[in-house]
C-alpha cells in the first residue's frame, strides 16, 4: 500500500479533527461520531474481504449484529460483566460464527458466494427477529456497559460519552494499523494474490482456501469488535444491523470509499454515514438520494473517495505501481 | 542425444485420460521422465499437450490413469500440493499478477516455500531468504532491469519471461514449461532457450514448444502427441527419421513450418 504524503496529511488532519471533536463538538455530535467511527471500523473489516481477498461477501452485518446480541446475552440484569471476559467471549463467538459460515462459503465463489453469504447473514437475523427471549424484533436491552476495571479500580467508564469517543477513536486506529501490519506480512501477500488471480496463487503452492478462510474469519471477527462497540453506545442488541440492509450499507461505504486501501471505506463511512444522518432529517426519501449518490460516485469516481484524494493529492500520477512487498 | 534408456523415471504417467465432455484431450498417455533430461512434447495444435501439463501439475483432475512423482502418488494432488513436491510450471497463457510489480510476482513464488504463509505481524520483505529467492528469479528470467515495474506495463516477451520467473522462485526441481516462447522475438527466444540450457543442468524439464529449431537444440528426448495419443517417444534423429511422425505431423500443416 503507498500513500502519497497529501493522502498522508489530509487523513491526519482527518484525524486531528476527530481527536479535539469532543472539545467543541455538541453532546449529540459527539455521540454521531462515536458510531461513525465504529461504522468505519466495520467498513474496514469489509475492505480485507472485498478489496484484499477478492471475497464480496453480503452478509457482513451478521457479525456486526450477533457481537451485540452476545453481548446482551452475556451481561447479566443485576450487575454489570468486566470487559475483560465480555470481549473475548463475544469475539470468539463471533470468530466461531465466521468460521462455520466461512467453511461453507468460501468453497464458492463469484454470485455464489454474495448469495450464500446473504443467505447465512439472513437465517441469522429471522433467528433473532423471532427468538422472544432476547426481545423478538424489539431487540434486547442491555442494562449494563462493560466494566473496565482492574480490581477496584475503574480504569474507563464507558457510559461516559466522552470517553466512549475516545475508545471507538483508538480502536479505529488500532484496526487500521492491526490490518495495515497483517496486509504488509506474508498473509497480506497471499489474499492480495488470491484476490487478484487464485488459480495461480494456488499454482504457486498455496493452499488458497485455508487463507480465504483465515480472512474471513478475521474480517467477521473484526466486525463483531465494532458490532460490540455499537451495542456498548445504544446499550442495545437490535436484529436490524444484521439484515441485509446493514450488510448493503457498509458494501456502499467500501465501493464508494474505495475499495483496498482501508482508509477510503473508512472515510466512506465517516462522510457517508455523516451524509445519511443528516439528510434524515430533511428528505424523506434519503435511500432514494443515496441511491443517486452511488450512482453519481461509480459513475465519476471509479475508485471511491480515496481514489479521488489520491488524484487530487497527485495530479500528474504516474502510478508504475505499488513498491516492494 | 545421450542413452534414451531412462533411469527410474522421475515422473511417470499410466494411461492417462483427459475427458471434456466427448472430446477426448489426453488419451491413454503412459510416459516416463527420466531424472535430469529435457523431455520435449511436441504436436499440432490440439494434440492435448497443454492439457497434460494441466493433468501433471494438479491444474486439472484426470478421467483416469495415474502419475506418479518419484514414485509416489500424486494423480489427485491440487495443483498447491504438486507444486509444494518441487513440480513447477509456466503457462502457455501467460498467467502473472499484471497488477503486482515484477519482484512482487516472483515474491509470492518464493514465499511459498515458507513453511506457512500463516504470518501476520513480520512485514514481508524482511524476510531476507524470500527476497533472496525472489531476486534469483528476477536474475534468472533475465528482468533485473524491470524488477520494480508493474507487470502489465512489461513487454509481451518480458511477460513471458516473468512467468518463468514465477516457476523459478518456487525453487522446482522438475519443469513443466508449456511452450514459453509462443509470442517472443528472436533475442528474447535466444535468451529463453539459453536459459533452459542452463537449468537442464540441476533440472529435469518436460518441454513443450513449437519451434522445431528450439526443440531439436534443447531436447534430450522427444514425444509426439497427435489428437489426444502419443505417436512416438525417442531421440531427436530417431523422431526426425520416423516416417510416422513425417506422416503425421511434421508434414503435415499444422506442424509443418519447420518439417
Ligand atoms: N477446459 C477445456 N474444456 C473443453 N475443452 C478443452 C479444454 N481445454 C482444452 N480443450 C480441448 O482439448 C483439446 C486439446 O487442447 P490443448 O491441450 O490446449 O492442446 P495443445 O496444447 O496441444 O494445443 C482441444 O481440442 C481443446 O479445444
Ligand atoms: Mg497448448
Amino acid at each position: 500500500m503507498t500513500m502519497s504524503r497529501p493522502t498522508m496529511a489530509l487523513l491526519l488532519a482527518v484525524l486531528a479533527g476527530l481527536f479535539t471533536f469532543p472539545f467543541y463538538g455538541g453532546e449529540f455530535y459527539v455521540e454521531m461520531m462515536a458510531e461513525m467511527m465504529i461504522l468505519g471500523i466495520f467498513a474496514m473489516s469489509l475492505d480485507l474481504l472485498i478489496g484484499f481477498t477478492g471475497l464480496i461477501s453480503f452478509g457482513h452485518a451478521a457479525f456486526f449484529g450477533f457481537a451485540g446480541y452476545m453481548l446482551a446475552i452475556v451481561t447479566p440484569e443485576s450487575e454489570p460483566i468486566a470487559i475483560w471476559w465480555a470481549l473475548p467471549v463475544c469475539l470468539a463467538a463471533v470468530a466461531v460464527a465466521a468460521l462455520v459460515i466461512g467453511w461453507f462459503s468460501v468453497r464458492t465463489s463469484g454470485i455464489y458466494f454474495i448469495m450464500i453469504t446473504l443467505a447465512f447473514a439472513q437465517m441469522m437475523y429471522y433467528y433473532f427477529n423471532e427468538n422472544q427471549d432476547l426481545g423478538g424484533s424489539d431487540g434486547k436491552f442491555i442494562s449494563w456497559d462493560p466494566m473496565v476495571a482492574i480490581g477496584d479500580w475503574q480504569l474507563l467508564d464507558l457510559s461516559d460519552l466522552t470517553t466512549l469517543y475516545y475508545v471507538c477513536f483508538g480502536s479505529l486506529i488500532f484496526v487500521y494499523l492491526l490490518l495495515t501490519v497483517m496486509l504488509n506480512a506474508p498473509f497480506g501477500q497471499v489474499i492480495r494474490g488470491i484476490r487478484a488471480n487464485e488459480n495461480r496463487t494456488r499454482a504457486l503452492g498455496f493452499a488458497t482456501f485455508r487463507y480465504k478462510l483465515v480472512s474471513f474469519v478475521i474480517a467477521g471477527t473484526l466486525a463483531g469488535f465494532a458490532g460490540f462497540l455499537e451495542a456498548v453506545r445504544t446499550d442495545f442488541a437490535n436484529p436490524a444491523y444484521l439484515g441485509w440492509h446493514e450488510s448493503g450499507l457498509v458494501m456502499m461505504f467500501v465501493i464508494l470509499g474505495g475499495m483496498g486501501t482501508l482508509y477510503g471505506p473508512a472515510l466512506g463511512a465517516l462522510i457517508l454515514g455523516l451524509l445519511k444522518s443528516e439528510m434524515q432529517d430533511y428528505i424523506e426519501r434519503v435511500n432514494l438520494v443515496m441511491g443517486f449518490f452511488v450512482i453519481a460516485v461509480v459513475l465519476f469516481l471509479p475508485h471511491g473517495v480515496a481514489g479521488l484524494v489520491e488524484r487530487l493529492g497527485r495530479p500528474k500520477a504516474t502510478d508504475d505501481g505499488e513498491a516492494a512487498p | 542425444m545421450t542413452d534414451p534408456i531412462p533411469q527410474t523415471p522421475i515422473l511417470q504417467t499410466q494411461a492417462l485420460t483427459k475427458a471434456f465432455g466427448a472430446l477426448v484431450a489426453v488419451s491413454n498417455v503412459s510416459l516416463d521422465f527420466a531424472e535430469g533430461r529435457v523431455h520435449a512434447i511436441i504436436g499440432p495444435n490440439g494434440a492435448g499437450k497443454t492439457t497434460l501439463i494441466n493433468l501433471l501439475s494438479g491444474d486439472l483432475l484426470p478421467t483416469q490413469g495415474t502419475i506418479a512423482y518419484r514414485g509416489e502418488d500424486i494423480t489427485h494432488l491440487p495443483s498447491n500440493a504438486v507444486s509444494q513436491m518441487g513440480i513447477g510450471r509456466s503457462y502457455q497463457k501467460t498467467n502473472i499478477f499484471p497488477d503486482f510489480t515484477c519482484l512482487q510476482n516472483c515474491w509470492l513464488g518464493a514465499q511459498s516455500r515458507l513453511n506457512t504463509s500463516m504470518k501476520f505481524l513480520r512485514p514481508a520483505r524482511t524476510y531476507r531468504r524470500v527476497m533472496e529467492r525472489a531476486e534469483r528469479a528476477i536474475e534468472q528470467c533475465g528482468l533485473t532491469h524491470r524488477r520494480d515495474t508493474r507487470a502489465a506495463a512489461m513487454s509481451y516477451g518480458e511477460q513471458r519471461q516473468l512467468e518463468i520467473g514465477m516457476m523459478l522462485a518456487t525453487e522446482p526441481g522438475l519443469l513443466l514449461l508449456d511452450e514459453p516462447l509462443a509470442g517472443m522475438g528472436p533475442d528474447e527466444s535466444g535468451q529463453v532457450i539459453d536459459l533452459i540450457k542452463r537449468l537442464s543442468q540441476h533440472h529435469t524439464v518436460i518441454l513443450i514448444e513449437h519451434d522445431m529449431d528450439a526443440v531439436f537444440a534443447v531436447a534430450d528426448l522427444l514425444t509426439v502427441m497427435v489428437n489426444g495419443e502419443v505417436l512416438e517417444t525417442g531421440t531427436p534423429d530417431q523422431i526426425r527419421a520416423s516416417q510416422a511422425v513425417q506422416d503425421a505431423y511434421l508434414g503435415t500443416e499444422d506442424g509443418g513450418h519447420h518439417g
